[in-house]
């Protein structure tokens, strides 16, 4: 993993960033400097604030103070800078969201198809290379409904992929899983953290963040609360409220 | 030491029981199932055997056949039958086409209808001549009809990937077509004051389903727009119609229309009651597709977004499929409803299929009959309604089948 690159390397710039939900005040002057290649987890207890802030960064909840710049744009109301960061980034969610109406294959491919206007074959033959990678080629014919959670979010997995995002968003990609399933996705998400990809990863898999993670970022009541190595956030954590967390969930 | 593996079997092993074994598990499973059994097969052998009785002695189906033709085409002039000839032959054409290519449920549809034709045409022939239905210029017809849709069937099995985009554009032009010949071009055009029967029912439902189909989406579109204006204007069309009585809005349509428009614009009576229609089916059609819509979760749409798709994208690929497919049996329910509304537009005077009938009820041959013929007519029409009603909740049922292939 590259540790080394400058600062201003950063691909995703958020300074001061604030949301409400009406009177709830969701994030409080959250800032975190993500750098080209890093893999960063995000932790904390339920109700923090850990999927509101990911989701900001590709507008899936629209903030109202504060800057977002991802890889050199700047989100604003405009929709073709939006346009132009979703297309940067891909999002796996804790329910995995595939079409249902859909095919594995048509899953993946839609977006190639409609968005980078690919012609349905190299969009085809890139999404089994894709699925390969996640292990599961042989299912491109089924629906989503056919497959279990775990092969369901290899696929998301894909989804997202097919588009060749600089960043990927997690939102507790494993927490729907059944436990024998849990390995199947975390491997496919450790191998694709060596590919260079920039990763940025809400996740209870503490394990996971030891092992792979670049940062560990901590959050609690909408605020980043501490963020460190992995090495030093497990052993050494120097808020109240992380030893707190970390004891009740390690 | 190891066992011996199992082979898998292709079939769950299904139980097998004889008739007796199934009437008694079913219908005399314990004493009061019995009685009521008992009971009920008793009812219907009742009544099933006075109305067999009704239709063999009854002397009343001559006003039915001698007057098929204003069953089937109205006042549509005698000597112009051909025309209505002619577009049956197409969409005979078409359907047999069809089936052949598709297969599937098309395939269903146009072998059904080859054999009905046929059917029909064998009954049409065992009539005596002084009764058989003169709306034929030749008695052949029906078998012709039948013979060009099995054609049609080996053809598209034939020529399958040839034919596939012609067929669609085909069925597109088909309803233009239809018009125009039933019109007529020139100085000799047919007006639609002449079109009825069973004819103008179907024009009535067709044209209400296909233009009420595209409108009553937009209005759910619009209905959940973030555009005040939008939302407001589809939210009022909505709710206004809704409100209302099918009856008034054809009166609306025929009685008012004319004076929202300049005095030397006519509009012709059988598209103002296609306008009625039209409207009054896309408010509803609005409200079941926009359960549709809702019945989707808030992930889809996010998916979508995230992946980049724009909103119509979004909309057109991901949340419209859905919530179309998740309404498939409330849209057709409310298409076949649709189909029997039209009957309402013999109040604004046209004859449609229910209107043919009336007129044929109170022709005076008939008032020698006793009882009259009514209900001889009425039982020909409601079977009519219901072949067509019967046909398309089967269609529908298995394209629900087929689109939820894969789905869990
Ligand atoms: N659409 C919404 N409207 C109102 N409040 C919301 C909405 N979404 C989230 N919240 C609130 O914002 C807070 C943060 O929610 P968020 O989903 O970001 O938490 P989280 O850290 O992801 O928790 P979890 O681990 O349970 O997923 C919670 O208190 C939640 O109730
Ligand atoms: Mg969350």
């Amino acid at each position: 993993m590259n540790k080394t690159q400058t600062s201003n390397d950063d691909i995703i710039i958020c300074e001061n960033v604030n949301k409400w939900y009406g009177e709830y005040h969701a994030l409080r002057d959250v800032s975190l400097r993500v750098k080209r290649g890093e893999v960063v987890v995000i932790c904390g207890p339920s109700g923090s604030g850990k999927s509101t802030f990911i989701r900001t960064i590709n507008r899936l909840e629209e903030h109202q103070e504060g800057r977002i710049i991802v890889d050199g744009i700047e989100m604003t109301n405009d929709i073709r800078n939006i346009d132009a960061i979703r297309r940067e980034t891909g999002m796996v969610f804790q329910q995995f969201n595939l079409f249902p109406h859909l095919t594995v294959l048509q899953n993946i491919t839609l977006a190639p198809i409609w968005v980078r206007k690919q012609t349905r074959a190299e969009s085809e033959k890139r999404a089994l290379e894709l699925l390969e990678r996640v292990g599961i080629r042989e299912q491109a014919s089924k629906f989503p409904g056919q497959l279990s959670g775990g092969q369901q979010q290899r696929v998301a997995i894909a989804r997202a992929l097919a588009m060749n995002p600089r960043i990927m968003l997690f939102d507790e990609p494993t927490s729907a899983l059944d436990p024998e399933m849990i390995k199947e996705v975390l491997d496919v998400m450790r191998e694709l953290a060596t590919s260079g990809i920039t990763m940025l990863c809400v996740t209870h898999e503490m394990g996971f963040a030891r092992e792979v993670a670049d940062r560990v970022v901590f959050m609690d009541r909408g605020q980043i609360v501490e963020e460190n190595t992995p090495e030093l956030f497990f052993e050494n954590p120097r808020h109240e409220r992380t030893k707190l967390f970390l004891s009740q969930i390690l | 030491m190891a066992t011996e593996a199992s082979q898998p079997r292709t079939r769950a092993p299904r139980p097998s029981i004889g008739a007796l074994e199934w009437l008694r598990q079913n219908l005399f499973s314990t004493w009061w199932n019995s009685l009521l059994s008992i009971v009920l097969l008793f009812l219907v052998f009742q009544a099933l055997s006075s109305l067999l009785r009704w239709v063999v002695t009854t002397e009343g189906w001559i006003a039915v056949t001698s007057n098929a033709r204003l069953l089937l085409v109205g006042r549509y002039p005698p000597d112009q039958i051909w025309r209505p000839e002619l577009v049956v032959m197409l969409i005979a054409l078409l359907l047999g086409l069809s089936g052949g290519v598709w297969r599937g449920i098309p395939l269903v549809l146009a072998a059904g209808f080859s054999v009905a034709m046929a059917v029909l045409g064998v009954l049409s022939l065992g009539l005596p001549p002084d009764q058989a239905p003169p709306v034929f210029s030749t008695r052949l017809f029906l078998f012709g009809v039948a013979a060009l849709a099995a054609l049609g069937i080996a053809a598209g099995w034939r020529l399958r990937e040839a034919l596939r985009w012609p067929l669609v554009a085909g069925w597109i032009l088909l309803y233009p077509a239809t018009i125009l010949i039933l019109r007529g071009v020139g100085d000799a055009t047919i007006g639609t004051n002449l079109w009825g029967g069973l004819m103008l029912t179907l024009i009535l439902a067709v044209s209400g389903i296909v233009l009420s189909f595209p409108l009553g989406v937009l209005l759910a579109l619009g209905r959940r727009s973030n555009l005040p204006v939008i939302k407001w204007f589809c939210v009022g069309y909505i709710e206004l119609i809704r409100g209302v009585p099918l009856v008034t809005v054809l009166f609306m349509a025929s009685l008012m229309l004319p004076l929202f428009l300049p005095a030397n614009v006519r509009v012709d009576a059988v598209v103002r009651a296609i306008v009625a229609v039209t409207l009054f089916s896309a408010a509803y059609l609005a409200e079941n597709v926009r359960g549709g819509l809702q019945s989707i979760p808030r992930g889809q749409v996010e998916a979508a977004r995230a992946l980049g798709l724009n909103v119509v994208q979004t909309t057109l690929l991901i949340t419209l499929p859905q919530a179309l497919r998740a309404v498939i049996p409330v849209l057709v329910g409310q298409f076949i409803a649709l189909f029997k509304d039209t009957s309402l537009v013999v109040i604004i005077g046209l004859m449609d299929l229910l209107g043919a009938a009336q007129a044929i009820y109170t022709q005076p041959q008939w008032f020698g009959i006793p009882g009259g013929v009514w209900r001889e007519t009425f039982f020909v029409v409601a079977g009519i309604y219901w072949i067509f009603s019967f046909t398309m909740s089967r269609t529908a049922r298995q394209i629900e089948t087929n689109v939820n292939v894969g789905r869990l």
